[in-house]
């Protein structure tokens, strides 16, 4: 079993593998992330069956969460296995913060947090706004202490899918990115390393200032949204919310009675970040 | 259709957080875990039963101090059919006939 260690924000994990592949893969787009002495997951790729390691080999996911049908992977989406199932790991497994399914940016101490279904941006434009003056968190999990209301970076590997592929590599020629893996049960997916004060940065945290509820495809416009129906769509969000009880509850609450909310709908990256920076204007 | 006579208690007021925002209140319960969201009167309702063991002719006398509910006799039948309804999202507890 080959094996691979990564620190992202909070949470250590342990990639084991019966592969190499994979991991030199990771070893290379996670260089700059600190490697951990103690892990808070430990994840598994393995072969589907004995036979499957050198016969067209598949990757099942294993690790301390599981869910008991996710479909193998074909081994060269080996990468975008692992990246699974360390989504996995914090989605069922971490208990230390509230956990939304979101995506946030950093700029003076304030954080705009930004939630939505897949296929509403959330994730391209906190990539596109990682790279004009603000810096990136996370585009998969944001993560609320309950202690005190703040936002805890979790910068994991951008996660690209389709079009946004193109658009980011036009958008950040410098960048670092992954293998391009096609044909993926969401499509083409291409990682890419976050910029390097998001990872350098990757302890210090923020206040949550704004929430965005971004819909791509549809001509730019902006709604408040009420708190109730913030709530209702967080919990809806929020991959942890019942197991945390009362700890999420309150933060929840906390976070929504503080954090003003708007829901933009837009048709391009720079009509977004152009809505983005008038409605962080109007906070200051 | 809820019967007039039957009693109802709720939890105490420590055992719930209660946060109203907009257009609903939220109320957290302790016990179970749940969140439930809620529009009015159930906040009030809960709020005038307190700890006491009430029917609903008098929890409708209780609100009617406060609010207007119209006719007397129609206010307690429509507040039976709310207790009822608390009584199945577990917010108060049908106790047996005194």
């Amino acid at each position: 079993m080959h094996e691979f260690r990564v620190q992202v924000g909070p949470a250590a994990f342990r990639i084991g593998s019966a592969w190499s592949a994979p991991l030199e893969q990771m070893a290379e787009l996670y260089r700059d992330y600190p490697k951990p002495d103690f892990t808070d997951f430990t994840v598994r790729l393995e072969p589907t069956g004995w036979l499957r390691r050198w016969l067209r080999p598949s990757v099942a996911i294993g690790g301390d969460y599981m869910l008991p049908d996710a479909a193998p992977l074909p081994l060269a989406q080996g990468l975008l296995a692992a990246e699974m199932a360390m989504n996995l790991q914090m989605a069922l497994g971490w208990r230390r913060h509230l956990l939304l399914h979101a995506s946030a940016v950093e700029r003076d101490g304030l954080v705009l947090v930004m939630t939505g279904q897949s296929g509403s941006g959330k994730s391209t434009l906190s990539a596109l706004l990682g790279s004009r003056g603000w810096r990136f968190l996370g585009d998969e999990f944001v993560l609320l202490d309950p202690a005190n209301g703040g936002v805890a970076p979790f910068p994991r590997l951008i996660s690209l899918k389709n079009e946004a592929i193109g658009a980011m590599q036009a958008a950040q020629p410098d960048a670092r990115f992954g293998p391009l893996l096609a044909g993926t049960p969401k499509g083409d997916i291409r990682h890419m390393v976050p910029p390097s004060d998001a990872i350098a940065q990757m302890a210090q945290g923020g206040t949550p200032a704004l929430l965005l509820f971004p819909r791509y495809g549809y001509s730019g416009a902006v709604r408040e949204v009420a708190p109730g129906e913030t709530f209702m769509r967080l919990t809806q969000a929020s991959t942890n919310y019942v197991a945390l009880g009362e700890a999420g509850f309150t933060t929840l609450t906390r976070f929504v009675k503080s954090v003003p909310s708007r829901a933009i709908d837009y048709q391009s990256g720079e009509e977004a970040i152009a809505l983005v920076e008038k409605l962080w204007e109007r906070l200051a | 259709m809820a019967d007039p006579k039957t009693l109802y208690q709720a939890e105490p007021a420590d055992a719930r957080i209660v946060e109203p925002l907009d257009m609903m209140t939220l109320i957290y319960q302790q016990r179970s875990g749940i969140t439930h969201m809620v529009g009015e009167p159930v906040p009030q309702m809960l709020e005038a039963i307190g700890c006491d063991v009430v029917d609903a002719a008098t929890l409708a006398a209780r609100l009617a101090a406060s609010f207007d509910l119209g006719g007397q006799d129609d206010a307690a039948a429509l507040i039976a059919e709310r207790l009822e309804e608390l009584a199945e999202l577990g917010l108060v507890e049908r106790i047996a006939d005194a």
